[in-house]
Formats: C-alpha cells, structure tokens, sequence
C-alpha cells in the first residue's frame, strides 16, 4: 500500500505550486472487553486516509480524503491548493518561511510479543480471568477488564525529497471495580486508565495486569469504610499515576508555543507563560527536572520524526527548576523565532498537526518512597487520578485521586476516600521538596489529551517518580 | 456576502445518499444463511478554518466517510469499522474483507446475552440542503467582522451524513449542511468575549448582530479587572454557562447503566437524599434538536425522554444493550447513553431583567473544565471564562479575575436557585472531536445564590 501511495502522489501533486505534501496514516485497532463476567461486542476499526497540503503563494492549504484513489487524491490535492490560494497573504506567517523537511528514514517500535500473536479466545480468557478478580464482595457492583491493541502506520512524503515511514503498535490495558453502600459509590482503577504504552502483549506483564485485579477489589472496599480525606494545608505525596496528570496539566499544556502564541485561546485556553520566561523563570524548584523525550521507546507518545518531518531528539524544557525551551514544533518555532522541539503531530489523517507533547518526563531523584514519607509530619499520600481541572491559563488547578492515606508522623496511616487538592501552577512547582528516586519512577500513558480546533485526541506518555509538595490545599467530599 | 450556494448540493448530499443505498445493496448479496447485518454508516464533507489575531492559522477540508458493521447469526455478532473511500468499485472488495473477517470472527465468540437490535424495519430520511457560504466568502466575512480586533477561533461548514441499514430492510437516512462559527474577541491575557455563530442558513444581519454584541461586550472586558476573594456569591449563570454544567450532567447523569451500577452523580436523588428545585425540567428532545434520530441498532428515538421532572429524577436513557441487561425497553440511546438534544425548561425571569435582579454579584459569562469532585454528592469543579462581571446596582462594575468554583448541583439548581430566566438559547455544539457534532441544547440563564468559589 504504502508503494501505490507513493506513486500516486507523484501523479497526483500539483506542478507551479512552492511545495507540497502527503500524510498518509492507517491505524487498526482491536478493543476486547468483559464486563460482569460477560464478553462486550469485540470492536474491530480499520482506518486509512491521507492529508495532502499545498502551498502556494505564501498560504498554505490542506485536504484530507479516505477517497485513496487517483480521482480521490486529485480532488483533494486540488481542493488544498484552492485553499492555499484563498488565504494566501491572509495567514498568521508567510507559511514559505517555515523549514521543510527533507528527511528519509523508517522507524519501528519495538514489539516483543505481537497483540496478533494471542488468539482472539485466549485473550477473553485473560480478561474474563481479571474481571472474574475484580469480583471480591457483592459491594463490587460493576467490574470491567478491557484491552485494546492498535497498529499505526505512517508514510509522510514532501516536495523536498522527504520520505518518513514509521509503525507504532500500543497496548492499553484497562480494569477497573465499582463498590457502592448506599448512596455511596467509589471506583478503583488500574491507573486511571493511563498504563498505555508503546509494545505488545508484555506491556501486560510490565506493568503488572494480571496481579492488578485482586489489589484494586481490596482497595475499593477499602475506600467504602474509609473516611473522607482530611481538610487542610499539609504536604501532600503524590503516586506517578497522580504525577502524570499534575505535569500533563500544568506543565505540559502551559509549556505549548501554539498555546503561547494564542491559537488555543478560543478552545483549550492561552498560558501563563511568555515567551520571554524562556531561559530565566523559576518554575520549580531546583529538584524539577523535565525532558521532553519522544525516544524512549516504551512510552505512548514516542516517535522518530513528528508530523512535519522534524527529527525527533530528547530535551530539557526545565533543568534545575528553571525554564528553558517551549513545546513548539517547525511553524511554531518559525512564528515565534524560538528553538522548540519536534512535537508537530495530528491525531489522524483527518487533522493537521499542531503542538503537542509526545512525551513529557520528570526525571527521578533520590529518595525512595519510604525517605519521602518519613520527611512527612502531616500529610496525605494519593494515588490515580479520577479529576481534573484547570484554568485556562493553566494556573488554578484542581484535581482528585481515587486513593488517599493520611501520613502522620513519617508514616503511611489510615486509608481515605475522596481526597483532592487545589494550587496554583506558578507556585506549585516551586514547593516540590522531595522527588523520587528510580524505584518509585513509573511509565504511564495519556490516552485522550484534547485539544485544537478542529478537535483532535491524542496519546501523549509521561513517566515520572512520586513526588513530594509543601503547604498544599488538601481536602475531601461533600459529606 | 456574495457566495452563498443556496440550495445547490454542492457537497454531494444525493450522491453520499446514493452511495449509502448501493452500500446497503452490497452488503445484501455478501451474506450467507441466517446472517445479519447492521450497517451504520457516518461522513462529513466540511471545511475548517482557524484563526489567530484575526489572521487564518490553518485552512482545509475534510472527506470521511466510516462504516461499522455488526454480523450477526443468532446471538453471535462481530463488529468493525472500515474508513471507506466512497467509490464503490474499491469498497465492495474491502467490505467483502470485511465480511470474511467478521464470519471467521463469530466462530470463536461465546452468544452475546445482551444483543438486541432492531427487528421491526422503520425506515426514515431527513435532508436539509442549507444554504452555506463558500470557504473564501467566510473567511473574508470573519476578517471583515475582526475589523483590527484579536479574532481568535474556527469557522467550520459542510455536510455531514449518517446512516443505518440492516439486512432487514431498515433504511434511515439523515444529511444537513450546517456552519458553526465559533469565535472570540481578545482584549489582552485572558479577558475576552465568546460568542458564535452557528445554523443552516447563511444570515448576514444575524451573523452582524452577534459581532456587534461581541463588541459591545469586549469594551466592558477592557475595563479594570477586579479580583474577588474566595466565598460565597449570588451569580448571574448566562446559558452558555448552563450549559457546561448540564453538559458534565450529562457524563454518567441519565445512563441506565451508570443508574443500575450507582455510578450517577444523581445517586443521593436517586435514593431520597436530595431534591433539585421544581423548577428544574430538563428532558432529551430530539424532535427539537438537530441530532439523527436513530442510532446504530437501528432503534428509532422518541421525540422526548423526560430525564429530570420538577426537581426529581424522571427516566434514564436505555441503550438495546442496557435494556437487554436490566430487562426493560430501550428508549432508542446510544451505547454511551448520554443525551444529544437537551432542553432544559424556562423559568420566569425576563431575560431583561437579569441584572437588576442580580444586584450585586458575579454575571458568569461561561463556565470552563468542569469535572466532578465528589460525583457521589454531584459536586463539580470548574472555572469562569470569558466575559465574567463584578454587578453592584444591578450595573456592571468590572470583569473578573478568574475564579475556581466548587459546588453541589443540588445547591446549584436546588435550595439556592433564585430563577431561571424566561429566554432560552439555543446552543448547537462546536466540538469536532472525530467529526463534526450534531449535539445541541436548548437553555435559560439561571440566577443562583452563594454559589462557592474556592481559588
């Protein structure tokens, strides 16, 4: 397929135009899912399409088609370069400004067992198996194990001589188990859905599935008799499958040149950064280390070259609590005269790409998990994020965890329910006291990150070790 | 503006429709025995401009058309979605694959208990050509209406079409043309005003009139802003507000499933421990939305569910599969069981004198990232946004800083709920999430007491 694409876009590209372009994606998915013991409709997806752009005149317009035939591809073709036509000398850059890529290379993720290599019943065996753990009490009112493997294919071509071909396989694992007393109900998850990662089937045993199911019917039992989280301003430790939600929100979407630029201003908000914060504003404390790393193979949102063409490399955004480069891709960079990162990415062939983050990751320390509690008088220790909220600048959050336990004393003490906290981004990072060492740093996945406009959903990665804040809002439910 | 394509199907809608048919046709001759299908089909034809300072940041057009197909013998079924090319010629191999695939597939599946779809062939077809502008006309139109203002936003137009067959004879058809505008006017940082422009046909004086309220609006966001203190405060909620918080009503409030699991944020209504106000009527009305309405077993929906009656919990939406499960009859919902059409009921407030009746306290323009902090007592979280006020006299004093709310709904639109306004709005969503939405909600403004903002 991906040999008949290439020479249809060598029939079908414009002459007389300043450059064109072909993205072509092809993404098959298989979710597999039971609930209640009982087998859901098996959800198979074949997708395919293809995003040509032209431009011309300085503007710059885009196509996108399933229609992959000759005839298909003309029109598209044509109908971009009647939009690159259209809004020549109209556009927020001279989009002949903006570097083309030219790069010719293939990357795969690594696969040690494909999803294909377990037959469709051995796989609801697995997961009647986990939901079937799930089922500890009759308090347990809804039990769910899912899976869903998904196989991307990607073909960029360019005017310039540019031709990237890369194959991405990902697994999402997912459990989760609902106890209700009453009018009380609370959920336990397998890290709120966030486990995703790049590989095939032994994403399952590295992350630690199969045992799963047992612990989180223990724990939303446990959360049933719990009280609800303490009110106050105490330290607060949070789990890597909290911390991927805190760095995503308020790092990750703050840092974005598209946001910082404004695009973002009339959907998923603007920023409290400027770009003259780049290089001298404190955002953290000394201890936050952040990189942006879409090399690390495991991780959701890893890639060799973004949807422009640009390679991929690992960097420093903060170092040492300091700020230093945006999350902005080759437009952004040439819009903003700042060096980024290679981010560019579209959700599908059907969305141009915009600035994203792949993966974003906070470096560990060196204190285990036990030093951290241990440096805790009074505090609360939270696990797996199930809220979250922040302003459009990215400023005032607010989130809930699934899990809570008072720390009192250097030790971890009783479980409680419902706990949530709520700072402010500027300040927040700057009170991180203790970041954790290798032992407690973990790979998660982001799976439904929104954004842009038109809409797209992306799979972004985050890994990080459990973190320690000072001076935090912390409180619980309504009751 | 010159440019409008009135009537004309510029985009194909007669041929999606034929293409669909021959689909359906095809499909036809590909089974075997007993089999049988459900075909649901979905496409859009729709172009996507974005704006930044008034500039255009991306401009294109989208093809797409997607297919699901669930293969049935007996109580065995498989099901995949295939990105058709809409060429008939190149989808009938694929649809063949297709149908090869899913047949192997049904070997190795258990009988699904909860399976159920439509058995009883209601054929329909609704078509609204609309008159939209061309992709040049609206750009020229939103840059003209910036006029030297920070215009930020996505102007997006076309076809869309849905569709569902069975094996049965079920045709339902439904294919409109629509535009939607969504926009802001910036003044600096994060003060600025929302507004939006959506519908089938083309209205220049509308579209006028809409930026000239904008406008009006920008020049009270560039006054001073002033910045409140965390406490309790009477707000003046403007439907666009409303609806955000009907909207996070709407992630698990009124699903069967999420009912009969206690995963409702309604769960305390639900059991006897808390009532909303009387006044608060809220009901799924797809006879007066724009949403298809049929879904993808091939159930028809009724013109309206009732999901909240004077205060209390009404019915649920019951997707096959849910009323399969629980034992009772499907009102025709989706799988997510979330409603499309909403309309929440009027109050008695005119519109005009919302105000005054305010006095002194916060006008909330809109509300933004709302989430659930306690779903089991149906607290949300969530932000102001927008063209948000200071009142004092019943005038507006000063936009607002920014403030974090965290709040009940039972306080919300129960013991706190001074009135809902007479008017409603009529809000077509702007998401485009996948494909373009046909999710609407019809709503008033609602006038509450100490409303909490925490941050």
């Amino acid at each position: 397929m991906l040999d008949e694409i290439e020479d249809l876009y060598r029939r079908t590209a414009p002459a007389g135009v300043e450059a064109t372009s072909l993205r072509y994606l092809a993404e098959r998915a298989e979710r597999v899912a039971v609930r209640q013991g009982v087998l859901e409709p098996v959800a198979r997806s074949d997708d395919a399409g293809v995003m040509v752009t032209v431009l011309a005149g300085g503007g710059q317009g885009y196509a996108a088609t399933s229609d992959l035939t000759e005839a298909g591809l003309r029109r598209a073709f044509a109908r971009a370069k009647g939009w690159a036509e259209a809004t020549a000398g109209r556009g927020v850059v001279d989009f002949a400004r903006v570097p083309r890529s030219s790069a010719r290379a293939e990357h795969e993720s690594p696969v040690k067992t494909p999803w294909e290599s377990l037959p469709l019943p051995a796989k609801v065996d697995l997961l009647r198996a986990a939901c079937e753990g799930l089922a500890a009490d009759p308090r347990i009112v809804d039990r769910w194990a899912g899976l869903v493997g998904i196989d991307t294919d990607t073909l960029l071509l360019t005017s310039d001589g540019g031709r990237v071909r890369q194959r991405r396989r990902a697994l999402i694992p997912q459990l989760a188990a609902t106890a209700n007393e009453g009018a009380e109900t609370v959920r336990r998850t397998f890290g709120g859905g966030a486990w995703g990662r790049l590989g095939g089937l032994e994403v399952l045993e590295d992350t630690g599935f199969q045992a799963a199911p047992a612990r989180l019917a223990r724990e939303a039992l446990e959360l049933l008799a719990a009280p609800d989280c303490p009110t106050g301003t105490m330290d607060l430790l949070l789990a890597p499958d909290q911390m991927i939600l805190q760095i995503h929100e308020s790092i990750g979407h703050p840092l974005e040149l598209d946001r910082i630029l404004g695009d973002e201003r009339n959907y998923a908000g603007t920023s409290f950064v400027t770009l003259d914060m780049f290089g001298s504003y404190q955002y953290g404390s000394p201890l936050l280390d952040v990189t942006f790393d879409p090399t690390r193979a495991e991780e959701l949102g890893s890639y060799a070259f973004d949807d422009e063409g640009t390679p991929a490399t690992r960097e420093y955004v903060i170092r040492g609590g300091v700020l230093l480069r945006p999350l902005g891709g080759a437009t952004s960079q040439a819009r903003a005269g700042v060096a980024g990162v290679a981010n560019a990415r579209a959700t599908s062939w059907n969305r141009p790409p915009i600035d994203r983050m792949a993966n974003l990751n906070l470096e560990p320390g060196d204190s285990s998990l036990a030093a951290l509690v241990g440096r805790v008088e009074r505090g609360v220790y939270m696990e797996t994020n199930c809220s979250w909220s922040i302003d459009d600048s990215r400023n005032k959050f607010q989130f809930g965890c699934e899990y809570g336990r008072v720390i009192e004393g250097g030790e971890l003490k009783g479980v409680v329910k419902k706990p949530n906290y709520r700072g402010v981004s500027a300040t927040f990072w700057r009170n991180l006291t203790g970041v954790g060492d290798g032992s407690t740093f973990q790979v998660h996945g982001v799976p439904n990150c929104g954004k842009g406009e038109p809409n797209q959903v992306i799979r972004v990665g985050h890994a990080t070790p459990a973190c320690l804040f000072a001076g935090v809002e912390v409180f619980g439910g309504a009751s | 503006m010159s440019g409008l394509d009135a009537g004309v199907d510029v985009t194909g809608q007669a041929a999606a429709r034929e293409g669909f048919e021959a689909l359906a046709r095809a499909l036809d001759g590909l089974l075997e025995g007993d089999e049988v299908y459900l075909a649901s089909f979905s496409g859009e034809d729709s172009d996507f401009v974005r704006f930044n300072r008034g500039e255009v940041r991306q401009a294109g057009a989208v093809t797409q058309r997607t297919l699901t197909l669930d293969l049935a013998r007996g109580r065995r079924h498989a099901s995949g979605t295939l990105t058709l090319a809409g060429d008939l010629e190149v989808d009938r191999p694929r649809l063949a694959r297709l149908v090869r695939d899913l047949r192997e597939a049904l070997g190795h599946l258990p009988e699904d208990p909860y399976f159920l779809y439509a058995t009883e062939p209601r054929s329909s077809e609704r078509t609204d050509a609309g008159a939209l502008p061309e992709g040049a006309a609206a750009v020229a139109a939103v840059q003209a209406a910036a006029q030297g203002r920070d215009l930020v936003g996505i102007w997006a137009s076309g076809a869309i079409h849905a569709g569902f067959a069975s094996s049965l004879g079920q045709r339902n058809w439904y294919s409109t043309r629509s535009f939607n505008l969504d926009w802001s006017f910036y003044h600096r940082a994060d003060k600025a005003v929302k507004a939006g422009y959506a519908g089938f046909t083309w209205d220049e004086a509308a579209f006028r009139r809409k930026v000239d309220w904008a406008g009006e609006q920008l020049r009270a966001v560039a006054r001073p802003a002033r910045t409140i203190a965390p406490g309790r405060y009477r707000v003046f909620l403007a439907p666009a507000a409303v609806h955000e918080v009907v909207s996070i009503l709407c992630w698990d409030g009124f699903g069967l499933k999420a009912h009969r699991t206690k995963q409702t944020p309604f769960l305390k209504l639900v059991e006897g421990e808390a009532r909303l106000d009387p006044r608060v009527t809220l009901v799924e009305h797809t006879a007066g939305g724009v949403a298809p309405n049929f879904q993808e077993q091939g159930f028809l929906r009724p013109d309206a569910v009732p999901l909240l009656r004077a205060g209390g919990y009404a019915e649920c939406l019951v997707s096959p599969r849910s009323a399969q499960e629980y034992g009772v009859a499907t009102n025709g919902a989706s799988a997510g069981e979330a409603p499309e059409s909403l309309d929440l009921a009027a109050g008695d407030l005119p519109q005009a004198e919302a105000l005054a009746r305010l006095d002194r306290g916060i006008w909330v323009g809109n509300l933004w990232y709302l989430n659930y902090s306690d779903r089991s007592a149906c607290r949300t979280t969530g932000m102001t946004r927008f063209a948000t006020f200071w009142v004092e006299g019943g005038e507006v004093v000063a936009p607002l800083d920014v403030m974090r709310f965290d709040e009940t709904v039972y306080r919300m639109l129960g013991d706190n709920l001074v009135a809902l306004t007479a008017e409603r709005e009529l809000i077509l969503d702007a998401n485009t999430y996948g494909g373009r939405s046909t999710s609407s909600a019809r709503l008033p403004g609602a006038l509450v007491d100490d409303f909490t903002f925490t941050l």
